[in-house]
């Protein structure tokens, strides 16, 4: 027998794969939760669906990593989402001299390869 | 009961301690050097290896090590205890084999590791699970993760890349007192600040080794200790983890060292002020000034300028890792045993010309995954019971 089980990381994928970036609520929190689960971190309750997010958020820490020429030099960032959740990611488009902690950001969906994933950009 | 008043404090001790193929040991396995610091641990301990019941083990490259070494050993162990929480795993064996050795399961047990990832493979060897959702980022890991916290840590505290390259400084100085290390030529402040950025504000100067090395530790009972030559009681341990990957980190200027530190020293009755010398794992520069602060040492944010002070260098008044550490002395993927062997020879006053006078009280303290795992030991010697 089989057991169709409820699949968090493959839903948030396929939402972005459609261009839409979803996370859970933790009701209890208030807060968005990622990555996503099966239950609350912490508590095990119950999660919300997938709601929108707005992709707005703040760098809470970043680091440049060089590569070899004529790459150019990745920077990675910690981002906490206006709707409380911290991801990893980075930004393809900014300038690794002017990213600060604290700075304003915003998300994009971009597919490298064969999974979506979240970038940012530079702020409004 | 609370943890600390259930902790077997100095009941259980540490009778021998032994490290081998530091540096590059090329043509052995990891199974094989593990294999021979704990016969060199046992030797030390005057004991065989037909004598360990508990077997505490972690393999880099074999899930099921502790099988491995079982049947190398030729035992049949009562316990064998593979948990692998990242570079602290050791110093969590070593709670565990207290609390088994304490209740009368098993009466001695061997903690061993060994890792030939520097001749083997040429980098550091990590047999991880990567995050679907971290990996398509492409950042370099594990240095990127304490890149961030370091970061932050300067965002927050006003840390500087020349406080960092202190600590580095500072193992260095201790390395040249130390014939097993395996950098121990002189360098200045400035050639470590102008090293190559790795994964800013991280240099090549602020990363660990990546040497091969193995490492072993006996401990059992204090009653059977007191027949061994130099038992190091173990005071006092505690232990936790907070998250896996860096994003999942609640406060990155804060670890869990802030929990297991104060619980460890609490088990033991001391503070830091009690304490004589710290041995910790030093993957990265940060770690240091991260710990340090942790457990309490310096006020939090103030472990950028406790460490330029030359607190913690060669003559200074926190004498920290005397080996030279995983900056200096050697780094072989899970550095934690190392930070055992080196307080039980402090303590035992067997550390030659890097020896701290009088050492009575040491910490040992290891880190796993990306500052993920901490894990605290409060050692002593037997005027400390």
């Amino acid at each position: 027998m089989a057991e169709a089980m409820n699949d968090p990381q493959a839903r948030f994928l396929a939402q972005l794969a459609q261009g839409r970036f979803m996370l859970q609520r933790d009701p209890v929190s208030d807060c968005a939760v990622f990555p996503p689960r099966l239950r609350a971190p912490g508590h095990g309750g119950t999660l919300t669906d997938f709601l929108p997010v707005s992709g707005r958020g703040t760098i809470y820490s970043v680091t440049v990593q060089p590569k070899k020429k004529p790459e150019p030099a990745r920077i990675i960032v910690l981002v906490d989402l206006e709707e409380g959740a911290r991801m990893l990611s980075h930004m393809p488009n900014a300038d690794p001299e002017s990213v600060a902690v604290g700075d304003k950001v915003i998300a994009r969906i971009v597919t490298e390869g064969e999974t979506p994933m979240v970038v940012f950009d530079p702020g409004p | 009961m609370s943890w600390q008043d259930a902790f077997p404090r100095g009941r259980t001790a540490v009778v021998g301690a032994a490290t081998c193929g530091l540096g590059a040991c090329p043509g052995v396995s990891s199974l094989e050097m593990a294999a021979e610091a704990g016969y060199r641990a046992l030797d030390d301990a005057g004991l065989s290896i037909a004598d360990v019941d508990g077997l505490f083990v972690a393999l880099p490259d074999d899930y099921l090590g502790g099988l491995a070494m079982a049947e190398y050993f030729g035992i049949r162990p009562a316990i064998v205890d593979n948990n692998r929480p990242g570079g602290s795993a050791f110093l969590c064996h070593a709670i565990h084999a207290a609390l088994a050795l304490d209740a009368g399961l098993i009466d001695v047990a061997l903690i061993t590791y060994g890792s030939n990832q520097r001749s083997g493979a040429g980098k550091l060897v990590a047999a991880l699970t990567a995050s679907p959702y971290e990996a398509p980022h492409g950042a370099r890991m594990p240095v990127g993760g304490y890149a961030l916290a370091a970061a932050r840590h300067m965002h927050e505290f006003g840390t500087t890349r020349e406080q960092l390259a202190h600590v580095a400084l500072a193992a260095r100085e201790w390395a040249k007192l130390n014939p097993e290390a395996f950098r121990r030529e002189s360098a200045t402040l400035d050639e470590f600040l102008s090293a190559r950025i790795v994964s800013s504000p991280l240099s090549v100067s602020d990363c660990c080794l990546v040497t091969d090395g193995a490492a072993a530790v006996v401990m059992t009972r204090m009653d059977k200790a007191r027949s061994c030559r130099a038992p190091v009681p173990l005071l006092g341990g505690a232990a936790t983890v907070t998250h896996k990957e860096i994003a999942a980190m609640p406060d990155l200027t804060t670890t869990g060292a802030a929990i297991s530190g104060p619980q460890a020293m609490a088990c033991a009755g001391i503070s830091p002020d009690d304490v004589d010398l710290v041995a910790l794992y030093d993957a990265f520069t940060i770690n240091t000034i991260l710990f340090l602060e942790d457990l309490g040492f310096c006020p939090k944010g103030e472990g950028g300028r406790f460490v330029a002070s030359g607190a913690i260098a060669p003559g200074g008044a926190l004498p920290v890792n005397t080996n030279g550490g995983g900056l200096s002395c050697n780094h072989p993927g899970m550095y934690g045993l190392f930070t055992m062997v080196e307080a039980a020879r402090q303590l035992r006053g067997e550390a030659g010309d890097r020896q701290v006078p009088g050492a009575e009280i040491a910490i040992s303290h290891g880190n796993g995954g990306i500052l993920s795992s901490q894990a605290t030991l409060v050692f002593g010697t037997e005027a400390t019971l």
